[in-house]
């Protein structure tokens, strides 16, 4: 390197060192790498010297260029680390100081999440039919979430979960996001005697992502245990919820066999609805469209005994529906996705009023 | 799984409408997809024979035919096909009928002059295919007349249903013709195929290695045929299902696929070496071609099938594209085999591998059915493509699979809820292939059909209990299921097969009159807080518990064992440490939108830890940007302010009371470090933490303005004790209000001063609050002024001016011996 590229570097150093803050900062790059900064004097000069030297004396400069913006680039982030360390310390403010007597004015009100209000109708129905509500954690061992439920590890039901998982704990098991609210019955049995009558509302998760499926979702659960419970009680019981939840008394309500590993007889449960328009509700002039709901059944003698509950003594049943579902259905909302994106446009459209929670005495 | 109506009536005798047999099938637990019918579109269409066709005299395109229908009057009809001609048949649509590729309805017309009294129509007229570059062009034998569909093998309705995981008997037609029989509508046929004699030693031999894998595996082969294309018959009978012909030898062990739900194999007997295939679990290192051309690395957990050379079969899985039939092959090995549903299942999800085998095997087959099923793959194979027969080649032997279980009738009602007599409920099982063993007034006990393998297979399934039970309750209650369930596996029968709609609902019995709270505290004051902070004007979100690792590391720790291994996304891999961060993205998604001024909310959970304990639901908020313009109160900048209004507003609600508070500046790396406090209830105990996002957050986010948050930790908040109030404070004297501005050093808390006016008199002072804080030039560097009124409650009597001034006096010093401040002159 020539001598007037050395100079020219070290008094840039020696200015960028010296520079206090930012704006110290840009006089120094102005002056060096600006339009008539000292370096840019040098690029012009290129021109002026002779060919056969041009090359080198070209490289030479262009490198110190590349050198000198990557110095003002680091110098630019300490100072600017520098610049908000000093403002982070000059904004104290005493936070032990009463806040305000009222919330900031809003432009609108705020509103209950539409899967909130459906909770809450959810609790105020099934709570009349004597249920009460019970929880469970949203990471789950895959005792709870297969075993107990009668789904073992090579069970042909595990493919259809889509079972996220979590890294295998010291312990040997592999802890997964629970495909499903039914780990909070087993959760039940084992911490309450029967009867039981609880429900479960909450999230649940699976690896599935399209325009009818997210990867979290909500489901509630049912779950009743007693002397004499019959599946008339189950068909009953979800026919009272269904007809005062979509708040349509002669709403049709049809019952299939089919298959749970965790209940035994198993059914599926459709609505009456009219697939043209989305109405639901007992078709004009007959001929039904059925809309698939929800599924249930009775325990099943092993998730019974598998819970320490003598199933010669104990019996009742089971069921599990999605909220979003019920959401959609109950309030005509077109779409799944919008539910978690939160957009404030569709939370102010679809959400509910908080000064009005769901109670049976002012209709759900 | 998918048949058409044709097939099924090769095993059930029934004058059942398709309408019924699906609302039946759906009824008893096989329920339907959809039902492809494209006979019922093609109803109104017919062939005819052109007899004429001229040039249309006002049109080049056009031709004017007269049309044969079989009605014996010539029909006039204009035609645009360039294949149009006299002498061919083709398929005419008369007026009235629906076009199926264009939903039209035909009308007699006029084209240019000419009448057309229907329409010869394309494949794609007809909803049959692409093809429109002219009319169909039928054979010259095709009857005039005579219906198209019924003519072309297109009247046959395909019905897909989804079998239940349990149900591995229902992937047959057979098996769903057994069902629909028993619900009543027709005939289950009877299927014992002849025993075709083997005129020549098998050229290979079964050995079995593992009988635990594959407990038994008949073969046999056919010497001397001839592979080609399959008969129309079993092309379409593939076809109408979805599956593509291949030849003839393949096709059958298709057919048999579905047919009787037992999977076959065929081994092309010249490209097996040696002469015996072995049933063996596979050793590292090995690898085969499958027929779906891909290779297999099978593993010590696999059964497999291997000639002397190689591993030839993933067993009951997928073959080999190695010993494969194809058009060369002359001598075929019939595998007809029993494999372990358990290893089938762990071994096709271990290699990705799906077949229609593979879904029989591990849900399980009838282990009964293995003779019949050889002897009529044997026959198909020889009436198909000539040759014969060897003699059998057996391993292993039938396991055992017989089986009993009882029903006691008054079960029927006592769980199912449902009035069914004994006679039809025994008549039921009898119709699915349970055998009576014996019956009285009680109870019914009988024999298993061995093609149910899920009915009280007490020793497939082991329970798991949970650990800890007490002894007695846990042996009681595995003795319990042992007695019931195979009880309850005949009762789901009867029950399906009558059908669940036609049990009477009942409601549920009261429990309690007014029934109880359905709500603990706990849960009640998660909903309480929601509403406190949507009443605030905060809209109620709800975000997927995880996100990306990057956003959740400035929330807080993402340890490893929070990270999905199998994340949908890259960017929803790690469970989030607060729901504050799934509310920061929220609101950045909302600026980005357009709306700069945001307040979200959100109950949800906070995770530390995959154990119960590490899993705690918060609530949490975030204000960001300014507060409305408005004429009467000016807009300003959200702050901490707001931020700790909201989260003290959540505890005032859940009956925290706010006197035992306190508030430290210590919050964590995501809030100012300056601008952000820490709620506590003792020192140890932390219900909440507020402030301003710390700037190099929003920065990284591209959150623009003011942000704020708060987050509550509601598990933390101890339940209030239910007790009566105490009776009011109602003293007869009038308060009286008394103002003291002290001057104090800037850092010291203002809850300090506070604190320490309340605690200077306990009798007289009733309240205390700051009302005015001041800092600037008036007063010394470094110091503040804080101004507090406090409320004097007499009690006996009116307060003497003394009185007050000692009081008042009192609050100074306290004040002054606390903070250091000095009332200011």
């Amino acid at each position: 390197m020539t001598d007037d590229l050395a100079a020219l570097r070290a008094e840039t150093e020696a200015a960028l060192a010296a520079a206090g803050d930012l704006r110290a900062l840009d006089a120094v790059r102005v002056a060096t790498l600006g339009k008539s900064g000292s370096l840019t004097a040098l690029l012009k000069g290129l021109g002026a010297v002779a060919p056969e030297a041009r090359k080198e004396r070209g490289g030479a400069v262009n490198r110190l260029k590349g050198e000198l913006e990557q110095a003002f680039e680091a110098r630019r982030l300490v100072l600017e680390e520098a610049a908000l360390e000093a403002r982070l310390a000059a904004e104290r403010m005493d936070v032990t100081l009463p806040p305000r007597p009222h919330p900031p004015a809003g432009a609108e009100a705020g509103a209950i999440h539409p899967i909130a209000r459906t909770v809450e109708e959810l609790t105020a129905i099934f709570g009349a039919m004597g249920f009460g509500v019970a929880e469970g954690p949203d990471i789950e061992g895959d005792w709870f979430n297969f075993g107990a439920l009668n789904i073992p590890d090579h069970h042909p039901a595990r493919q259809d979960h889509d079972t996220f998982y979590l890294p295998a704990t010291a312990g040997g098991s592999r802890p997964v996001l629970r495909t499903h609210t039914s780990p909070v019955q087993i959760r039940t049995m084992l911490s309450q005697e029967p009867p039981i009558r609880v429900i479960v509302p909450g999230r649940t998760w699976r690896a599935d992502h399209d325009a009818t499926h997210s990867p979290m979702f909500h489901q509630v659960e049912g779950l009743v245990i007693d002397r004499g419970i019959t599946l008339a009680h189950l068909k009953g019981c979800l026919i009272d919820f269904l007809r005062a939840f979509f708040g349509i008394r002669d709403l049709p309500v049809r019952f299939r066999s089919s298959y749970f590993p965790f209940t035994e007889p198993s059914m599926e449960v459709d609505i009456g609805w009219n697939r043209r328009t989305g109405e639901l509700g007992k078709a004009q002039g007959g001929g039904n469209d059925w809309l698939e709901i929800l599924g249930s059944g009775m325990v099943h003698p092993r998730v019974l005994a598998n819970c320490g509950i003598d199933p010669r003594e104990w019996q009742g049943f089971a069921f599990g529906m999605g909220i979003e579902r019920i959401t959609m259905l109950k309030h005509g909302i077109p779409d799944l996705r919008p539910f978690y994106e939160s957009d404030i446009r569709w939370l102010r459209h679809y959400g509910h009023s908080p000064l009005s929670p769901a109670s049976l005495a002012e209709g759900v | 799984m998918k048949f058409s109506l044709s097939w099924l009536k090769r095993h059930l005798e029934t004058e059942a409408t398709l309408e019924r047999i699906t609302a039946t099938l759906n009824s008893i637990g096989l329920e339907v997809e959809g039902v492809e019918d494209r006979g019922a579109a093609l109803a109104p269409f017919r062939i005819a024979h052109v007899v004429e066709a001229t040039q249309h005299p006002n049109a080049d395109r056009l031709r004017a035919l007269k049309v044969d229908d079989g009605s014996g009057t010539l029909l006039s009809v204009v035609c645009g096909a360039p294949n149009a001609r006299a002498g061919m048949k083709g398929v005419l649509g008369l007026p009235g009928a629906v076009i199926p590729g264009s939903g039209i309805t035909l009308k007699v017309g006029e084209i240019r002059g000419v009448k057309s009294e229907g329409m010869m129509c394309s494949a794609r007229e007809l909803g049959l295919g692409e093809d429109h570059d002219g009319i169909l062009d039928l054979p010259a034998d095709a009857p005039v007349g005579a219906a198209y569909a019924a003519w072309a093998g297109l009247d046959d309705p395909v019905v897909e249903i989804s079998v239940t995981p349990n149900r591995g008997d229902a992937l047959s037609v057979r098996g769903i013709a057994r069902d629909l029989a028993a619900a009543g509508l027709g005939r289950l046929l009877p299927f014992a195929p002849e025993t075709v004699p083997g005129v020549y030693p098998a050229p290979l031999r079964w050995v079995i290695e593992d009988r635990e894998a594959c407990p038994w595996v008949l073969g046999r082969a056919v010497r001397g045929l001839r592979n080609g294309a399959s008969p129309q018959w079993l092309r379409d009978r593939l076809t109408a299902i979805g599956l593509r012909p291949i030849n003839a030898l393949v096709d059958i062990t298709n057919f048999f696929t579905f047919d009787l739900g037992r999977p076959l194999h065929v081994f092309d007997v010249a490209k097996v070496k040696g002469d015996t295939l072995v049933l063996r679990r596979g050793r590292e290192g090995e690898s085969f071609l499958a027929l779906n051309g891909k290779e297999v690395s099978v593993t010590p957990e696999d059964c497999v099938i291997a000639d002397a050379a190689a591993v030839e079969s993933l067993a009951g899985i997928m073959g080999g594209e190695h010993s494969g039939s194809d058009e060369g092959t002359t001598e075929v090995f019939i595998e007809c085999a029993l494999f372990d549903p358990v290893r089938i299942a762990l071994s096709g999800r271990r290699h990705g591998l799906r077949s229609d085998a593979r879904q029989r095997f591990e849900r399980g087959i009838d282990p009964a059915l293995l003779p019949d099923a050889l002897e009529a793959a044997t026959a198909m194979v020889i009436a198909l493509c000539g040759g014969e027969a060897s003699e059998i080649a057996e391993a292993g032997a039938e396991p055992s699979w017989r089986r009993e279980a009882s029903l006691r009738f008054e079960r029927i009602a006592g769980l199912g809820g449902a009035e069914i007599a004994p006679e039809a409920a025994v008549a039921t099982l009898e119709r699915l292939g349970f055998g009576v063993l014996s019956r009285d007034a009680e109870r019914v006990t009988v024999s298993v059909p061995p093609w149910r393998n899920d009915i009280a297979a007490m020793g497939a399934e082991a329970l798991v209990q949970a650990p800890g039970l007490p002894e007695a309750k846990a042996r009681a209650a595995a003795e319990g299921r042992a007695a019931i369930e195979p009880e309850c596996d005949l009762l789901e029968e009867v029950l399906r097969i009558h059908g669940l709609d036609r049990i009477p609902p009942a409601s549920l019995p009261v429990a309690s009159p007014v029934p109880l709270p359905a709500l603990t505290p706990r849960q009640a004051r998660a909903g309480l807080a929601r509403r406190v902070l949507a009443a605030r004007g905060m809209l109620d979100c709800v975000s997927f518990g995880f996100l990306d690792r990057a956003t959740a590391a400035r929330f807080g720790d993402v340890p490893e064992r929070l990270r999905l291994e199998n994340p949908i996304a890259a960017d929803l891999d790690q469970m989030r440490p607060t729901p504050l961060a799934s509310l920061a993205l929220a609101a950045a998604r909302n600026q980005a939108r357009g709306w700069p001024d945001l307040a979200l909310c959100e109950l949800g959970g906070a995770y530390a830890d995959a154990a119960p304990e590490g899993q705690a639901l918060l609530a949490a908020g975030l204000r960001a940007g300014a507060t409305p313009r408005h004429w009467a109160e000016p807009s300003r900048p959200v702050d901490a302010m707001d931020a700790k209004g909201d989260a003290l507003a959540v505890l005032t609600a859940l009956g925290v009371p706010m006197a035992a508070l306190s508030v430290t500046a210590d919050a964590p790396a995501h809030y100012h470090p300056g601008r952000s406090g820490v709620v506590r209830q003792g020192p140890r105990m932390v219900l909440a933490r507020f402030g301003a996002l710390h700037p190099r957050l929003c920065a990284a986010l591209g959150l623009a303005g003011a942000v704020v948050g708060f987050e509550v930790f509601l598990d933390a908040i101890p339940e209030p004790k239910r007790r009566k109030k105490g009776l009011p404070d109602l003293p007869a004297f009038q308060p009286l209000r008394r103002d003291f501005a002290f001057l104090v050093d800037a850092a010291v808390p203002a809850e300090s001063l506070l604190r320490a006016a309340r605690g200077a008199e306990r009798e007289l002072i009733a309240e205390v609050s700051l009302f005015d804080r001041y800092a600037g030039e008036k007063l010394p560097e470094g110091k503040v002024s804080l101004a507090l009124e406090v409320v004097l409650q007499p009690r006996a009597a009116s307060l003497t001016d003394a009185e007050i001034e000692a009081v008042g006096a009192r609050i100074v010093a306290a004040v002054g011996k606390a903070t250091g401040a000095t009332l200011r002159g």
